[in-house]
């Protein structure tokens, strides 16, 4: 990777949650540009995965809004600004280039050169929930799989899908067609899906072109990474065995801290302990806002990370701007800022 | 008063449980690891437990919403809660739970 195709920015931010874009914001009024990189395939974080309809009532001025309504607003708010998301992707390698500079690889291939780096990633990366039975990690990747990337290459398999949700229902309903054979595996006979999607599998299954069985998975049996059978236990405590030759299984998202472990700051139970001045990690230039910090005194709350997002533009703004001298500005009255936002008298 | 913590490795805690606190945040007071990612909002099913049959009956029934995020536990069986959802009342003193597997 050379200078030239790695792209060039004054700030990375780590995660798309509350904390990750209003850390665009703050850093957009002080003139820094920003890149923005999120596992998920949407901006929102926690907000947009785990409570996307639930009642938020501690946002300051804002009596009630859902998750969804938050990130809404928030990515309403940083638009002036245009930062760059690049989503569906995890900030897997940090390097310290010879210029002072950072470089952030993602394990979808971007490579970001910037001068400052804000870990703004929440409780970790989402990644899907392992089942908790022996010996699966021996099947990942090779015939057991918690996402579908080509979905070409479940042709013609005995193909089980677990799980009760949408993802399961709707790549069930997808892969159909092409599997030789599927089984769905859930817990209850009821699924928290669309209900037309319900409809449909129903409708398989009673035609004969889908197996569904009722059941949890106890272990899985096969040899070399090449799964032959799962056994199954069902509430009254019979057990089976189905054969496959593939397994699906979607339990959905759980946060684990990932490659940010290995970016060599100090941490403490995998949290990063940062100064409350400017929020700054043990590497300077490197800052840490949101719930992954830990501070004396520290609430995992979004109203936090939103005050740790101001202090760190202002630490931010000294090295990316060493030749201004920093001022303090409100919004209601600064024209300059007013003229970055697009609004006021200084509007384009 | 009391509730009795088995944890994944079979050793029980007693832990001093507060009126009004939910089983989750008891346990977590106990300084016994437990994940709840969500932080008790019914969004995340890393809280589950199992509660001893015997006192199943005391407890109110789950609501949809709590069966629902149980699809994203695993080995859930009928004596599965989500310890977020589970309010102790002076009825529950001296209750048994056991932490699931994907909980820690």
């Amino acid at each position: 990777m050379t200078e030239s195709t790695a792209i060039q920015t004054d700030a990375v931010i780590i995660g798309a949650g509350p904390a990750g874009l209003f850390a665009v914001f703050e850093l957009g009024i002080n003139d820094i540009k920003c890149h923005v990189i999120d596992i998920l395939d949407k901006a929102g974080g926690q907000c947009a995965e785990l409570y996307p309809e639930k009642p938020i009532y501690d946002i300051p001025a804002v009596p009630v809004c859902t998750g969804t309504e938050l990130t809404e607003r928030l990515m309403k708010q940083i638009e002036p600004f245009s930062p760059v998301f690049h989503l569906g992707q995890m900030a897997e390698k940090l390097t310290k280039l010879q210029d002072g500079k950072w470089r952030i690889e993602t394990d979808a291939g971007t490579v970001i050169d910037a001068r400052i780096v804000v870990i703004a990633a929440g409780g970790g990366s989402f990644t899907p929930k392992r089942p908790p039975i022996k010996d699966i990690e021996a099947y990942e990747g090779k015939s057991v799989f918690y996402a579908v990337r080509k979905k070409e290459s479940f042709r013609d398999k005995n193909l089980i899908v677990a799980g009760g949700g949408d993802s399961a229902l709707d790549w069930a309903l997808n892969l159909q067609p092409i599997a030789k054979r599927i089984t769905l595996i859930h817990r209850r006979n009821e699924f928290r899906a669309a209900p037309d999607s319900v409809a449909k599998m129903r409708a398989l299954v009673e035609a004969g072109k889908m197996d569904l069985k009722i059941a949890n998975i106890t272990a899985i049996n096969g040899a070399d990474g090449q799964v032959q059978s799962l056994s199954l236990i069902d509430d009254a405590k019979n057990t089976t065995n189905v054969a496959c030759d593939t397994v699906l299984a979607f339990y959905g998202l759980t946060m684990k801290l990932g490659p940010v472990a290995n970016f060599g700051l100090t941490l403490q139970d995998s949290l990063i302990p940062v100064n409350t001045a400017d929020f700054e990690t043990s590497e300077p230039t490197i800052f840490a806002i949101g719930d992954i910090n830990v501070y004396p005194g520290k609430m995992k709350l979004i109203l936090s990370a939103f005050h740790e997002a101001a202090l760190m533009a202002r630490k931010a703004f000294l090295y990316i701007h060493p030749d201004k001298r920093y001022r303090f500005q409100y919004t209601t009255s600064s024209s300059d800022i007013q003229g970055k936002l697009g609004v006021g008298k200084n509007a384009a | 008063m009391k509730i009795f913590l088995t944890d994944m490795q079979g050793k029980e805690h007693v832990l001093e449980a507060t009126e009004d606190w939910t089983i989750m945040e008891i346990i977590r007071e106990g300084g016994v690891p437990i994940l709840a990612q969500c932080g008790g909002s019914c969004a995340c099913a890393t809280c589950h437990v199992y509660v001893d049959p015997a006192w199943k009956a005391k407890l109110p029934e789950p609501s949809e919403e709590e069966i629902g995020m149980l699809d994203g536990a695993f080995d859930v069986t009928p004596d599965s809660r989500l310890a977020c959802q589970i309010v102790f009342t002076k009825d529950l003193d001296g209750l048994k739970v056991k932490l699931a597997a994907g909980s820690i």
